[in-house]
């Protein structure tokens, strides 16, 4: 599905990104053991809908300081 | 005591055009809020034209007894001078919206309890998604294109240095000294992103460290007290502005706040900061001093496990959740009717309840929260991927997810669809804020200016949180004062409405010694 394609995207668009250890997260995380069905779901929901192009997109949201 | 008291939230949203990242945001935001206005046609907005009644306009006066010097103010600190170039509306619902340095910007109207703060909040983003693609069909975007349309974010940050308010208003008795309003309040704001913070991706200002924090604000807060809003930006904002009757009532404006997409987040954000001002003006605040707030709101921001902890004054070291703990049993004893002064109500049931929940899980296990809590549901999104696809806290998707949750549009936005299906906990159904989008409060002040936008649109000349002012044939106006927020409701002036046949009849029919309308 659709969601699939975007996720092999993405990872093209972030060939260097390799894993780092732990630090702030701590008890926050969500349990990684068993990502289970219901954050798969989530997931690929979200890479169906996330915006193409992560890098030129972030880099190109620039904002006004206000109040 | 009661959670209810008058309040209200203002957001400048985040805007972007991503077919043209460069265009002007304060043109674009120009363009959002005359699109809305035209689209909503007379009886939902005031069309161009016009204005935002200034008289009553203060912001270089200081809550702590003087006056700012005009020329020592910074030109963003201006507000109170109208420029023609930028738009301005008044919706039939009761709010603002308009310009605000380079962003648009929704002030919900004034309500009288927590709930209805979430659901003019929520309405404040069914206007902003509405005005995107009425703006998008102006600027003739076509809104399929990739990458087209006209993006709105309810957020405060871009991650690359600039931050844009959320902030949270409460009506309080001027009896209560300010620097007895700071003392109490400082600590409580200390810790309070805890069950309210947006979340972040990225350390300081410019993101300059790769992570995670709890609030998007944290980094852009300089001091403690202070009336600037655009810099040294304070954790507690000292301008005296009450909008209303000045010898009566200040207005406390908190600019430390983010901006919330989840329902239990925007409750508790209004609530629990509510009753703690009822704590502070019974004097039944904890005696509860931090030996460096500033220092205290970044420790706290930055550690997802919620064990930190910071400094009071006298040595004691307490994590975030101990402060709100404090405040919260200080809240239950006064509310207790064995041990306290209160009287009982479901809206002060309802903050209470969750305000206990919460700080019960975010001490066991803070992922359960993240139902509820903004910071918490956006960081097990990013766990999800960090997991699945190995990313580092500076990978783009991440910095996209951030920016992404708080889209406006339920096509793109990830709170409003994790809100849709029910990953986000609604206290507000989804017909219930789109009602309030045209519908005003009934229970305040902003019915009367509401209604006036709904039936006499064409003959209001400008208005603002205590005004009305109308044309009256070629050279004249009336000005409608309306000094006390819980006055001029749906009770007190439907009659009025109802009765009057046209504009004059009804301008004729206000007597302007009524308690109504005094």
């Amino acid at each position: 599905m659709a969601g699939r394609e975007q996720t092999r995207r993405h990872s093209q668009d972030e060939p260097d990104e390799g894993p780092e250890p732990e630090t702030n997260t701590g008890s926050a995380q969500v349990s990684s053991s068993a990502r289970d069905e219901e954050t798969d779901a989530l997931l690929d929901e979200i890479d169906g809908v996330l915006e193409s192009n992560a890098q030129d997109f972030v880099h190109s949201f620039v904002q006004k300081g206000g109040q | 005591m009661t959670v209810r008291r008058v309040m209200g939230v203002e957001t400048e949203y985040g805007i972007t055009m991503p077919s043209d990242p460069r265009a002007d945001p304060v043109h674009l935001s120009g363009v959002i809020v005359r699109a809305y206005a035209d689209a909503a046609g007379p009886t939902g907005a005031l069309p161009q034209g016009a204005g935002w009644d200034y008289a009553d306009e203060s912001p270089l006066r200081d809550a702590r007894g003087h006056v700012m010097a005009r020329r020592l103010a910074d030109n963003s600190q201006l507000t109170d001078v109208e420029d023609p170039t930028l738009a301005n509306s008044v919706l039939s619902n009761g709010a603002r919206l308009y310009v605000d340095h380079a962003h648009p910007e929704y002030s919900s109207p004034e309500v009288a309890g927590p709930l209805d703060a979430v659901r003019y909040d929520r309405a404040g983003e069914l206007v902003m998604h509405r005005a995107a693609r009425a703006a998008g069909k102006l600027l003739d975007l076509d809104p399929d294109a990739s990458g087209a349309g006209l993006r709105l974010y309810k957020n405060n940050v871009d991650g690359k240095g600039a931050s844009y308010g959320t902030h949270d208003n409460y009506l309080l008795d001027r009896g209560v000294p300010f620097a007895q309003v700071v003392s109490g309040l400082v600590p409580f704001l200390v810790a309070r992103p805890l069950i309210c913070g947006a979340g972040r991706v990225g350390l300081g200002t410019t993101s300059e460290t790769a992570g995670y924090q709890i609030s998007a604000r944290a980094d852009y807060l300089e001091t403690e007290v202070g009336l600037e809003t655009t810099l040294r930006r304070p954790l507690v904002n000292s301008r005296d502005e009450p909008h209303a009757t000045a010898t009566k009532y200040r207005r406390l404006h908190l600019i430390s706040g983010d901006a919330t997409l989840a329902d239990v987040s925007t409750l508790m954000k209004v609530g629990t900061t509510s009753i703690v001002l009822r704590l502070i003006e019974a004097g039944r605040a904890p005696e509860l001093e931090l030996a460096h707030p500033i220092d205290a709101v970044r420790t706290l921001s930055r550690d997802t496990t919620l064990q930190a902890t910071v400094p009071t004054r006298r040595g004691r070291m307490l994590r975030g959740v101990d402060l709100l703990q404090a405040y919260l049993e200080a809240a239950l004893r006064a509310y207790d009717p064995a041990t306290g002064v209160w009287d009982r109500d479901e809206e002060t049931d309802l903050v209470l309840r969750h305000w206990g929940e919460l700080l019960e899980d975010l001490r066991a296990e803070p992922a359960r929260a993240a139902d509820r809590v903004d910071w918490l549901a956006k960081l097990g999104v990013m766990q999800a991927y960090r997991d699945r696809d190995g990313l580092s806290w500076d990978a783009p998707r991440l910095a996209l997810v951030d920016i992404q949750y708080s889209d406006v549009d339920p096509a793109r936005g990830l709170a409003v669809r994790m809100r849709a299906s029910g990953r986000l906990t609604s206290l507000v159904t989804a017909e219930s804020a789109a009602q309030a989008c045209t519908q005003a409060p009934v229970d305040t002040r902003a019915w009367f200016r509401g209604e006036c936008v709904r039936r006499f649109s064409g003959s209001v000349r400008a208005a603002s949180w205590d005004s009305v002012v109308f044309h009256r044939g070629r050279r004249a106006v009336s000005r409608i004062s309306l000094p006390e927020p819980l006055e001029a409701t749906r009770e007190d002036t439907s009659r009025l409405f109802e009765a009057a046949q046209d504009v004059e009849q009804f301008l004729d029919s206000l007597d302007p010694n009524s308690a109504a309308l005094s």
